[in-house]
């Protein structure tokens, strides 16, 4: 089976929710080829990302030119063009073709799926080939619940949560994780007619700042926060921990805040180092975007809040207190950050 | 403008998800019903472009019988006419399936655009407008946030990692838009009342099976997190700013 791993890179690294694709890739791979898929300009030699890659087990690395930007039908009739000419390649146990699960991994496999007819499992968080259909694992209900299915399709398409599989690479000093040399592939992008007219034009956006899917440290505010004014401490103690305002639907609802900052279900789902959740109960759509949080701490006046359950630790208190008393306790020690 | 608003009839979730007794459903025995968030918000954006440009606003859903009551109050929110492509009861179509019935109603009513949540909160696929648009052979946008229409083209706006990725596309299209890109009315009394009366057209279809076929649902394991009370209000904040450097977010 030759799996392909659609990679995107964020500055010049690997992002995080491709670097978790590429492990549930290389488990489906199971020692053959894992071939990593990457739109733009051919890596230099010694490239960190190609580096990277290695680690991860990728054993081809091809490299898709001649499409400007971001463009998704582009990219997912180039992954077609991919998977061989014409009628399906049809090598024993078949390939796969994943994605991360986000906004663009899920679009271009999407396109993928109706391009080739194919069906497709978007966020996935386990495949399991025993030579017949895959045994997928994948989310419903925002991660809420997990659907067992069997995709019986001569070529798999699956995108992975980018909040349920943790990245790892290949153990060092295995035989499987000696550095081995990448083959590296350069191919022009196949295009039909049509697949460049929806294409993305990048402005950076606001004020620009760590975005929230990626942030280390999120400042979670729900409704004990009480005002538009009173995330002034929230921002502060954000900024302190170099980290970004996260918010519940009820914050966005009453206009408070963005709904960019939402996190949960219908919002951004995080997957930061520490999730402190400040004034917010914990309805399950907001559980499932904070799920991926290594860990959390809640901060609420009512100790039996859902939130404050399923913390890993606790301050049970007024967050108007707690957060203006953090916030002096962090700029008095020394060598706090000037913000 | 004409517009095409395709929504789907899921179970409103409180506290918990619970399961049927066969594992293959979310138990709805105590819970109401009603449209995705992000469906909310298309059939919300469909009638402020209408109000604006003159035209109509078709909702279509495929589902059973039942999926007449969320038909009606996207009627009751300023919806101009339902279609309900009726299976029979308790079948769950696929992505596919839902794109070629969708389809149908899509291509005979030539409409101008096609508005569709990102995803169903339900089954959470990803492709149903993507699909769609294939079939139709018309350019597609997905995770819209932010939508205008002027002359023969729709701008479309979604922000993808801290930036800002806007796409134009000529009319016909289809786009699929997620929360926030407004903030969708309640009904009005007029509304409701006309919308217990509007006709709904139904149209029966047997959707086929789809390459991805579910076996059971379950419920996600809970982290066994046990959490440690730091203490009580401000008094808790030593405690709070050693477990603070403890996690390595301290510089």
């Amino acid at each position: 089976m030759t799996v392909f791993c659609l990679v995107e890179l964020d500055g010049g690294a690997v992002a995080d929710a491709s670097l978790r694709a590429l492990t549930l890739a290389r488990g489906l791979a199971a020692g053959a080829v894992l071939a990593a898929v990457v739109f733009g300009e051919p890596p230099a030699p010694g490239d960190q990302a190609v580096a990277e890659l290695a680690g991860y087990g990728v054993t081809d690395v091809f490299t898709v030119s001649g499409i400007d930007g971001y463009a998704p039908q582009a990219w997912a009739r180039s992954l077609a063009g991919l998977l061989g000419p014409g009628e399906r390649p049809g090598p024993p146990g078949g390939h796969a073709v994943l994605a991360p699960g986000t906004d663009r991994g899920n679009e271009v496999l999407a396109h993928l799926g109706a391009i080739t007819g194919l069906p497709m499992a978007a966020n996935c968080t386990a495949a399991v080939d025993n030579g017949g259909p895959l045994e997928i694992t994948r989310q419903r209900w925002a991660g809420l619940l997990l659907e067992e299915a069997v995709l019986d399709a001569p070529v798999a398409l699956l995108t992975v949560a980018t909040d349920a599989v943790a990245a790892v690479p290949v153990a060092t000093g295995t035989a499987a994780g000696e550095p081995t040399a990448i083959a590296r592939h350069e191919v022009p992008a196949s295009v039909a007619d049509g697949d460049l007219a929806v294409r993305a034009v990048e402005t950076p956006a606001g004020a620009g700042g760590a975005s929230l899917a990626t942030a280390r440290v999120v400042v979670g505010g729900g409704r004990g926060v009480g005002s538009a004014e009173a995330f002034a401490p929230l921002e502060e103690l954000a900024e302190l921990l170099g980290g970004v305002v996260g918010v519940s639907r009820v914050v966005t609802s009453e206009g408070w805040r963005p709904h960019t900052q939402q996190v949960g279900q219908t919002g951004t789902k995080i997957t930061p180092e520490l999730y402190l959740a400040c004034g917010i109960s914990g309805a399950i759509q907001h559980i499932a975007g904070c799920s991926g949080a290594k860990n959390i701490i809640a901060i609420n006046t009512d100790p039996a809040a859902p939130m404050m359950t399923r913390a890993d630790y606790a301050v049970v208190g007024n967050l108007h207190e707690v957060i203006p008393a953090l916030v002096e306790a962090l700029r008095a020690r020394p060598g706090a950050r000037s913000g | 403008m004409d517009i095409l608003v395709c929504v789907k009839r899921v179970p409103t979730v409180g506290g918990a998800i619970t399961l049927s007794a066969d594992r293959r459903s979310v138990d709805t025995r105590m819970s109401g019903f009603t449209i995705s968030p992000h469906e909310e918000c298309a059939v919300e954006e469909a009638v402020r472009l209408v109000e604006r440009l003159g035209g109509s606003v078709t909702v279509v859903t495929l589902g059973a019988a039942v999926a007449e009551e969320q038909l009606r109050s996207c009627l009751a929110l300023g919806a101009s006419a339902a279609v309900l492509l009726e299976t029979a009861p308790d079948v769950e179509a696929g992505p596919r399936a839902t794109a070629a019935a969708l389809f149908a109603v899509a291509d005979a009513g030539r409409f101008d655009l096609v508005l569709l949540g990102n995803e169903a909160s339900d089954t959470g696929d990803y492709q149903v407008g993507i699909r769609l648009a294939h079939l139709l052979g018309r350019p597609v946008a997905t995770g819209i946030k932010s939508l205008s229409v002027a002359d023969d083209a729709v701008v479309a706006s979604r922000t993808y990692r801290g930036a800002l990725e806007t796409f134009s596309l000529p009319l016909p299209c289809v786009v699929t838009v997620k929360e926030g890109i407004n903030l969708p009315r309640y009904p009005s009394l007029p509304g409701r009342l006309r919308a217990k009366r509007a006709a709904i057209t139904r149209v029966p279809v047997s959707p086929e099976a789809d390459g991805l076929r579910m076996t059971t649902l379950r419920v996600p394991d809970a982290p066994k997190r046990q959490a440690t009370v730091l203490g009580q209000g401000a008094s808790a904040v030593p405690a709070l700013v050693s477990v603070l450097n403890e996690l390595g977010v301290l510089s």
